[in-house]
């Protein structure tokens, strides 16, 4: 006699603490283990594209923040790169090295918050405590760079928005030598874990060929081995002048990225000494009074200035036609812009490539086989943030 | 990313697919290749099989809207090669009621980009096997990238205290959404004009 199995439907989302967000996942189960996973997404659409073909150059940049709003100047600095291709402008060189700086600041942020939350939807509670306190130090150097910790508005198209407050320079580098005993007492807690080593070694395989076949980019491909970091093989800003690694994991496990993101900290840190040691002096924008605007005493002084200000402000610069696409490796994986534009002051296109969308989308390839409680798990190793998925 | 290495990937591409493709241009130290509908499948499988082009990954592919062009839709499809470390864009445009052949088959990524392009331009593609709506809402209308969809979109939601329900409603709004004209007689700022008469140069 044969037993007739039926398969269970599971809505896992969109409100469930484990989701990272606003997730939909339709499950097919079969007792305890998935069948079937069928994400659903789009619940955190905002139309970003249609609105940035709506605004100036100098109106779209602030939507970048809104993205993943974990790391924001990371996803600035891919459309800043973008005009300035265009406008085929050079940043001066303490603006690149400012960039870098924040740039990192904002990898440590993200790896931090997706490490230590993965580490809670498998049972451990301590490390995100500890990193969530970190995360409000780094946050604090973002507000005074720019204003705000979160959506920061800092980088512009020919450089940053001001220079630095002179002591948080020292406070960053204070920051540095102490944030790598953080990260020790981190790995103190998770690698050797039992609980969380068997939470995640083996779970979400993906092998070097799968990670090409679904565009993975990031952590993602770099945990299944393939050496691959936007910063070290089409280097931007002032990459090629520092000195750093690229880890690699090897068997493409949620744990080998797990490891892979507690070593990419490691080497942020070094990269923010480096910079914060050779942070040369000079001017943090574009000299050119047509793309960055002129300094407020100035205004009161000038009467170019002023005109220039009010031009800038209210129909923003032009940038010649054609089109481009630029990359940058955000602690995501690969976050591109493609840009179209039709001479005007506005963007005719602009593209947004999310590594998250390509991640998100192999759920139901990866989670196959797998338990139901292996979903978190893997949801949360593929560090999804849906400001970026859904854009 | 060497420029060199790009204008021999374009060599050998005018060479290999000399009838495949429409023509080739290297701008910005980027390569963009132009080719027909037609022939979309065979450019992506020559690219990602030849062993000296390699391009494994498919990044994104973009849509873009021309309402005054006769084929109206480009689609611009991204791939970057890590064994080479070169980009390449290809692109090709269409007509509004075209359809367009899926490349899921060569690149299991590409599903939910095309499921985008779909939502956003209502492109449709033959031999896709899972062609929905994927960031819209359930029941959404229209296509949102189209150029003729205005910016606030037609209907709006909301909680009804009256019905005790998420309601939909069109969109009403205080003040209409200011799209600032800026042809206007500030010396300097021909160029909107230039923009226009180009594209009305074309259409005739």
């Amino acid at each position: 006699m044969t037993k007739k199995t039926k398969t269970l439907n599971l809505n896992f989302g969109p409100q469930h603490p484990a989701a990272h967000g606003v997730l939909r996942l339709i499950l097919e189960l079969d007792g305890e283990v998935v069948e079937k996973a069928d994400p659903h997404i789009g619940l955190l659409h905002r139309g970003t594209e249609k609105l940035i073909e709506h605004k100036t150059y100098t109106q779209a940049l602030p939507y970048f923040d809104r993205l993943d709003y974990v790391a924001p100047m990371n996803q600035e600095h891919a459309f800043a790169l973008a005009t300035e291709k265009l406008l085929k402008i050079d940043v001066p060189i303490r603006a690149k090295y400012i960039r870098v700086i924040f740039c990192e600041i904002g990898r440590i942020l993200s790896h931090l918050l997706n490490v230590t939350t993965q580490a809670l939807d498998v049972g451990a509670l301590t490390p995100s405590l500890w990193g969530f306190e970190e995360r409000e130090t780094l946050m604090t150097f973002y507000e005074r760079a720019s204003g705000s910790r979160l959506h920061a508005n800092y980088f512009r198209t020919g450089g940053v928005h001001q220079d630095l407050p002179t002591k948080l320079i020292s406070d960053i580098s204070n920051f540095c030598k102490k944030f790598p005993r953080v990260i020790d007492d981190l790995e103190d807690l998770l690698t050797d874990n039992r609980i969380f080593k068997q939470r995640n070694v083996d779970i979400g395989l993906v092998t070097k060929q799968e990670a090409l076949d679904h565009s993975f980019s990031g952590v993602m491909l770099r945990g299944s081995g393939v050496s691959w970091d936007l910063r070290k093989s089409q280097p931007y800003e002032c990459y090629t002048d520092l000195d750093f690694k690229i880890p690699i994991g090897k068997n493409g496990d949620c744990y080998d990225r797990y490891l892979c993101r507690m070593e990419e900290m490691r080497e942020s840190v070094k990269i923010i000494n480096q910079c914060i040691e050779k942070l040369p002096k000079g001017p943090v924008k574009s000299i050119d009074g047509k793309i960055s605007p002129p300094k407020r005493d100035e205004i009161k002084q000038s009467m170019e200035a002023l005109i220039h200000h009010f031009k800038l402000f209210t129909e923003g610069y032009r940038v010649p036609a054609g089109n481009v696409y630029t990359a940058v490796e955000a602690p995501k994986g690969e976050f591109g812009v493609y840009l179209i534009s039709d001479g005007s002051n506005r963007p005719y296109r602009c593209k947004i490539r999310a590594p998250g969308f390509s991640h998100l989308q192999a759920m139901d390839y990866l989670i196959k086989g797998h338990m139901l409680a292996d979903v978190p798990a893997v949801l949360g190793s593929l560090d999804i943030v849906f400001g970026e998925v859904d854009r | 990313m060497e420029l060199k290495n790009l204008i021999n990937l374009e060599k050998l591409i005018n060479s290999e697919l000399a009838n495949k493709i429409v023509n080739s241009k290297i701008e910005n130290e980027e390569l963009l290749i132009t080719t027909t509908k037609e022939n979309l499948e065979g450019v992506i499988k020559f690219l990602k099989n030849n062993e000296k082009s390699k391009f494994r990954q498919l990044i994104d592919i973009a849509g873009v809207d021309y309402p005054e062009e006769e084929k109206r839709f480009n689609l611009i499809y991204l791939m970057l090669s890590h064994e080479n470390n070169m980009r390449v864009k290809i692109l090709i445009s269409f007509e509004i009621e075209n359809k367009i052949p899926s490349i899921t088959k060569i690149f299991p990524s590409a599903n939910w980009m095309e499921r985008e392009v779909f939502d956003m331009y209502g492109v449709k593609f033959i031999g896709h096997p899972d062609l929905r709506r994927i960031l819209t809402d359930y029941n959404f209308k229209g296509h949102p990238l189209r150029k003729d969809f205005p910016l606030t979109g037609f209907n709006e939601v909301r909680y009804s205290e009256k019905e005790k329900k998420v309601i939909y409603e069109e969109v009403k709004l205080e003040q209409n959404y200011r799209n600032f004209d800026f042809s206007s007689p500030w010396e300097g700022t021909k160029y909107m004009k230039e923009i226009n008469d180009k594209k009305h140069d074309k259409k005739n």
